[in-house]
C-alpha cells in the first residue's frame, strides 16, 4: 500500500506553518515550518536548546492553541489543540525521553492505565491481558503482561511505552531520543521496530542525537538551529553525509568530531587489583569479578561494553563503596595503597567520579551553579568551617569561564541549564576537588554535538595536565575518538584490550561477541 | 533558544529587584501588612507595649522550636513529636524541681540532655534504619504524650521556684535608672542591635561591591536598612515602655542569630541543604547524609526540650495539656515562612517571620473577639494560601 508509493508523492499528514513561540523575552521558536508525510520516518535534529522539544510540545498540545503563533494542519485540516487529550484523540502520541511508566504496576496496568477495557466501571481483566499480549507481540517484547515495570530494563520499558502508544490507535508517533539510554542491541531492535511500523503505515517523528541511527532509518531529516528550521533533507535522493548534518546543526565546520591530542603518558597513578563486588540485593551474584586496572598519568582509558556489563557498578564501588556489597580488592594511588571505603576518603585519596546520571546523582537541581560547584570541596572555600561567599563565587566564576558554562551568571539554578551545561557544572565540581584520577561515566550522554566537542577538549586538557582519566561510554566512536586504550568489559570482567590507534567498532564488538560465544 | 552569551547584568530597577526576590521579601511584606491591618482593626491595641510584650512571650517557644523544625524540614523530613516532647520535658522538669527539689540549673541541663537523647533515638530510626520520619515521630508523639501523663499522674505539678519562672516571665535587669517609665537599658540594647545589623549590612555590601558581586539596587538597600533600623528601634521602644526586654526574648534573639549564621555560612549548614536538595548527589559528593539527618533530630530534641521548659516556666506548672498541638503551629510557621515540603529550601528568617505572622494573627483575632473556631479556620486558610503563593512564585 503506502510503502509502494514514492515518499515524495505521499500527502503530508502534518504541516506546521510559521510556528513561533516565546517564553517571556526568550524566543524559543521563530517561524518554524515542519512538514511530515504520511508513512515516513522523519528525523528531527538540532543542538540542545535548538527548539526540538518545544516544537514537539506545541504539536502534542502541551502548549495549547493560542500560546504560540502559526497554524497546525493534521490530515489536511487546521487544528487547534487545547491539551494533550485532543492530540491523543487524533492518534498523535508522544513518548518522552524520561519514561513515564509507574514502576510498581504491571505492564498491562501501565498500558491500559487511562483507558482500560471495562464493563460497568469494573476492569475486564481477561480483555486487558489478551490485548496486552497482542500489543507486546507487536513490539516484539517477550514478557508476561503482569510483570512489574520495575523488573524490566530500560530497553524493555521503552518497548512498553511504544506498546502503550499502539493501544491508542496511533497515527503519528513522536519519539524523543528513544535510544539515548539503550545499548546497541536494544537500539538496533528499536530501529527495526520503527521500520516495521513504517511498513504498516504509521508515521514517526524521531528526535535523536545519534546521527548513525538517523541515517539508518530516516526518510527525511529536518534540522533546527536556534529556534528556526534550517533545512529538510531527503535521504532517498542519496545518502546525506553526517558531516553535512552536523554543519547545518551547528552552523560551523567541525574540523573533526574529536579534538586531537598527543598523549604524554607518565608515571603510574591508579591501580586497582583483584576487585570484586556483589549485587546489593541478589547477594550471591558477583557483578564485578576480580578486575584489575592500571591507569597512568596523562592517559585516557576507555571502558566499553554492553549495558549491564558492570562498568558503572565497578566505578561506583571503587568510589567510596557507593554501590554493591562484599567489596574486596585493593586500590593504589601513586603506588601506595589507599583507603577508599567512604566517598570522603576516596575524594581525599584523589579520586573523582562523574556520574552517568547527572540529574539524579550529580546535581542539586534547585541550587545554583555556584553551590553545586563547591559542594564536594566546601573546605576549599571556607575558613575554619565558615564559608567565604566571595571566594566561593570567584571559584564558580573561574570554572564558568574555563568550562564555558553558558548561563546568565553563577547564581542560575542548575535545573534550568541545558544538558551540556549541566554536565560542565558536574565536571567543575569534581575538578575543584583537584583529583589525580577522574572516572567519567557516560560524560556526553544526551548532550549535543557542540557541547560534546567541548567535553572532549576538557578531557584532553585534563590528560595533558597529568591526570589519569577513565571514560566509561556506550558510544564506541566516542571511545575510539578520545582514548589511548580501550578495555572491553563483559559480565563483570575485562575480556579484551585494544590500543586507541587500532580500535575499531568491529574489533571491540568482536571481543564482546567472542566472549559471549564462549559463555553460551 | 541557545542560552544567551554572558552580558554584564544590567542595573536593576527597584521594582524589578523586588519582583525577582519576591520569595525573600514577600513574607516580610505580608507580616507588615498583617500587623498594620490588625493595628487598625483593633484600634491600636495590637502594638500597645503590654500587648506586644505578650505576643513575644506567647510565641517564644514556637519560634525556638521552629528553628529546629526548619532544619528537619530542609533535610526533607518532619517531626510530629515536638509538642509531646516539649510537654514531657516540662513534666520531667516539674517533677525534678517541685518534687525532688533539684536546683533549676541542674534540672534544666538534665532536661536539655534528655531532649537531645529523645531526638537521638528518633533520629536513629529515621537516619540509619530508614523508617519514614512521619511514622517514627507519629509514634514519638503518642509515646511521649503518654509518658508525660504517666509522669504527672494526670494532674498538674507546680508552682515553680521564682528563679525558674524568670526564664519566661522575667525581664532583664535595669542598669540605668528608668525615667518616665521607660526602661533605658532595654531601649539602648534594642537600638544597638538594630544599629549592629545595619552596620553589618553596609559592611557586607561594601565587601561585595569591591569584589564586583551583584548587589541589590542602592535605593532598595537604603530603604530596607531604614526599615530595619526603624522597626527594631520602634519595637524596642514599645518594649522598653512596658517592663523592658523579657529574658526569653534575649534567648530567642541569640538562637535566631546563631541558627541564621549556622545555616547560611557554615559548611555543615550548607550540607544540610544539600541533603534535602538531592540526598544521593550529596552522598556522592562526600557528604555524610545519615549523620546530618541524625544531627538535625538531636538538635530538634534539644530545642523541643527548651521550648518545653519555657512553656512550663510561663504557665508556672506542668499540666497534662501542655504542648498539645504545638507541632502543628511549629510546622505551619516553617511552611508559611517559605520552607519547601520537598526539602532543600527554607530560611531561618522565614520560619521566624512565619511564627510571628501566626502569633500576630492569633493575638489580633482574639482581641477582635473572633471565636477560637473561626480562628482555626482562618489560620488554616492562611497556611494554604501562603504555600500556594509560594508554589506559584516558583513556577513563574
Amino acid at each position: 500500500m503506502l510503502a509502494n508509493v514514492h515518499a515524495a508523492e505521499r500527502p503530508p499528514i502534518l504541516e506546521m506553518r510559521g510556528i513561533s513561540k516565546s517564553f517571556g523575552v526568550v524566543k524559543a521558536l521563530t517561524d518554524v515550518s515542519f512538514t511530515v508525510r504520511e508513512g515516513e520516518i522523519h528525523a528531527l535534529v538540532g543542538e540542545n536548546g535548538a527548539g526540538k522539544s518545544t516544537l514537539m510540545k506545541v504539536l502534542s498540545g502541551v502548549y495549547p492553541h493560542g500560546s504560540y503563533e502559526g497554524s497546525i494542519l493534521f490530515s489536511g485540516e487546521e487544528r487547534q489543540f487545547r491539551d494533550i487529550n485532543d492530540t491523543e484523540a487524533l492518534g498523535i502520541i508522544i513518548i518522552h525521553q524520561e519514561l513515564a511508566l509507574i514502576p510498581l504496576l504491571s505492564i498491562a496496568e501501565n498500558i491500559f492505565l487511562a483507558n482500560a477495557p471495562s464493563r460497568f466501571g469494573v476492569i475486564d481483566r481477561s480483555a486487558v491481558h489478551e490485548r496486552t499480549k497482542a500489543l507486546l507481540s507487536k513490539v516484539g517484547l517477550n514478557e508476561q503482561p503482569d510483570t512489574l515495570i520495575t523488573n524490566l530494563g530500560v530497553g524493555k520499558q521503552q518497548l512498553v511505552e511504544i506498546a502503550k502508544a499502539l493501544s491508542k490507535d496511533v497515527r503519528l508517533l513522536i519519539l524523543d531520543e528513544p535510544t539515548a539510554s539503550l545499548n546497541e542491541t536494544d537500539s538496533a531492535a528499536l530501529l527495526e521496530l520503527l521500520k516495521e511500523f513504517r511498513n504498516q503505515g504509521i508515521t514517526s517523528i524521531m528526535i535523536s542525537h545519534k546521527l548513525n541511527e538517523i541515517s539508518e532509518v530516516a526518510d527525511r531529516i529536518t534540522v533546527l538551529r536556534d529556534g528556526r528550521s534550517v533545512d529538510t533533507m531527503d535521504c532517498h535522493a542519496g545518502v546525506v553525509p553526517e558531516d553535512e548534518i552536523i554543519r547545518k546543526m551547528v552552523d560551523r565546520d567541525m574540523e573533526s568530531r574529536y579534538p586531537k591530542r598527543t598523549p604524554k603518558i607518565g608515571e603510574m597513578i591508579f591501580e586497582v587489583d583483584d576487585w570484586s563486588v556483589y549485587h546489593p540485593q541478589h547477594t550471591h551474584r558477583q557483578v564485578v569479578k576480580n578486575l584489575s586496572l592500571k591507569v597512568r598519568a596523562g592517559e585516557v582509558v576507555g571502558i566499553s561494553g554492553l549495558m549491564g556489563a558492570g562498568r558503572t557498578e565497578f566505578a561506583m564501588s571503587v568510589f567510596g563503596r557507593s554501590w554493591g556489597r562484599n567489596i574486596t580488592g585493593t586500590v593504589k594511588m601513586h603506588g601506595k595503597p589507599v583507603d577508599v571505603s567512604t566517598v570522603t576518603k576516596a575524594i581525599d585519596a584523589g579520586l573523582a567520579y562523574v556520574t552517568e546520571d547527572r540529574k539524579h546523582l550529580g546535581l542539586i537541581l534547585a541550587e545554583d551553579i555556584r553551590k553545586n560547584i563547591s559542594l564536594a570541596n566546601l573546605p576549599g572555600v571556607s575558613r575554619s568551617s565558615v564559608i567565604d561567599d566571595i571566594s566561593e563565587m570567584k571559584v564558580a566564576q573561574e570554572f564558568r569561564a574555563r568550562m564555558r558554562i553558558r548561563s546568565h551568571n553563577v547564581y542560575q539554578e542548575t535545573g534550568k541549564l541545558s544538558g551540556g551545561n549541566q554536565q560542565k557544572v558536574v565536571l567543575s565540581k569534581w575538578l575543584f576537588t583537584n583529583p589525580d584520577l577522574l572516572i567519567l561515566d557516560e560524560p556526553t550522554r544526551g548532550i549535543d554535538v557542540g557541547a560534546k566537542y567541548e567535553i572532549y577538549s576538557i578531557i584532553n586538557e585534563l590528560a595533558d595536565a597529568g591526570k589519569a582519566v577513565v571514560v566509561i561510554s556506550s558510544e564506541m566512536p566516542e571511545l575510539i575518538g578520545i582514548c589511548d586504550r580501550i578495555l572491553v568489559m563483559h559480565e563483570g570482567e575485562f575480556v579484551g584490550e585494544v590500543a586507541g590507534a587500532e580500535a575499531t567498532q568491529e574489533n571491540i564488538m568482536r571481543a564482546i561477541m567472542r566472549r559471549k560465544g564462549r559463555d553460551e | 533558544m541557545s542560552t544567551p552569551e554572558t552580558t554584564a547584568p544590567a542595573p536593576q530597577s527597584v521594582a524589578g529587584f523586588i519582583k525577582d526576590n519576591l520569595r525573600e521579601y514577600g513574607m516580610l511584606m505580608s507580616l507588615l501588612v498583617i500587623v498594620i491591618f490588625f493595628q487598625f482593626a483593633t484600634g491600636g491595641i495590637l502594638l500597645k507595649p503590654l500587648n506586644l510584650t505578650n505576643i513575644i512571650l506567647q510565641n517564644s517557644y514556637i519560634v525556638i522550636m521552629a528553628l529546629g523544625m526548619l532544619m528537619i524540614i530542609v533535610t526533607g523530613h518532619i517531626d510530629l513529636s515536638v509538642g509531646s516532647v516539649a510537654g514531657f520535658i516540662g513534666a520531667v522538669a516539674a517533677m525534678m524541681m517541685v518534687q525532688y527539689n533539684f536546683d533549676f540549673v541542674t534540672a534544666c541541663i538534665i532536661c536539655l540532655v534528655l531532649g537531645g537523647l529523645i531526638g537521638a533515638v528518633q533520629g536513629y530510626f529515621v537516619a540509619y534504619l530508614k523508617i519514614p520520619s512521619f511514622i517514627v515521630t507519629l509514634a514519638g508523639m503518642l509515646v511521649f504524650r503518654g509518658l508525660m501523663i504517666a509522669v504527672l499522674s494526670g494532674r498538674s505539678i507546680g508552682p515553680f521556684d521564682v528563679t525558674f519562672q524568670r526564664l519566661s516571665s522575667g525581664f532583664i535587669p535595669e542598669f540605668i535608672s528608668s525615667e518616665g517609665g521607660l526602661y533605658l537599658t532595654s531601649l539602648i540594647l534594642g537600638i544597638a542591635v538594630a544599629a549592629f545589623l545595619v552596620w553589618q549590612n553596609i559592611k557586607n555590601r561594601g565587601r561585595r561591591m569591591s569584589h564586583g558581586v551583584e548587589t541589590e539596587p542602592f535605593g532598595f538597600f537604603v530603604a530596607k536598612n531604614i526599615l530595619v533600623l526603624a522597626s527594631i528601634s520602634y519595637v524596642a521602644y514599645l518594649i522598653a515602655s512596658h517592663r523592658g526586654m523579657p529574658n526569653v526574648l534575649i534567648i530567642m534573639a541569640l538562637l535566631i542569630a546563631a541558627y541564621g549564621f549556622f545555616t547560611n555560612r557554615t559548611i555543615i549548614g550548607r550540607q544540610i541543604y544539600a541533603v534535602g536538595g538531592n540526598a544521593r548527589a550529596a552522598e556522592l559528593s562526600g557528604i555524610k547524609t545519615q549523620r546530618l539527618v541524625f544531627g538535625t533530630f538531636v538538635n530538634m530534641g534539644v530545642l523541643a526540650a527548651l521550648g518545653g521548659l519555657v512553656v512550663a516556666a510561663r504557665l508556672n506548672s506542668a499540666t497534662p495539656k501542655a504542648g498539645a498541638g504545638f507541632e502543628l503551629d511549629v510546622i505551619a510557621a516553617c511552611f508559611i515562612g517559605g520552607a519547601s515540603a520537598y526539602g532543600g529550601v527554607g530560611k531561618v528568617t522565614g520560619a521566624v517571620i512565619g511564627a510571628f505572622l501566626m502569633g500576630v494573627m492569633n493575638n489580633g483575632m482574639s482581641i477582635l473577639g473572633i471565636g477560637i473556631d473561626y480562628q482555626q479556620v482562618i489560620k488554616g486558610l492562611v497556611l494554604l494560601g501562603a504555600v500556594c503563593v509560594d508554589v506559584y512564585n516558583q513556577r513563574r
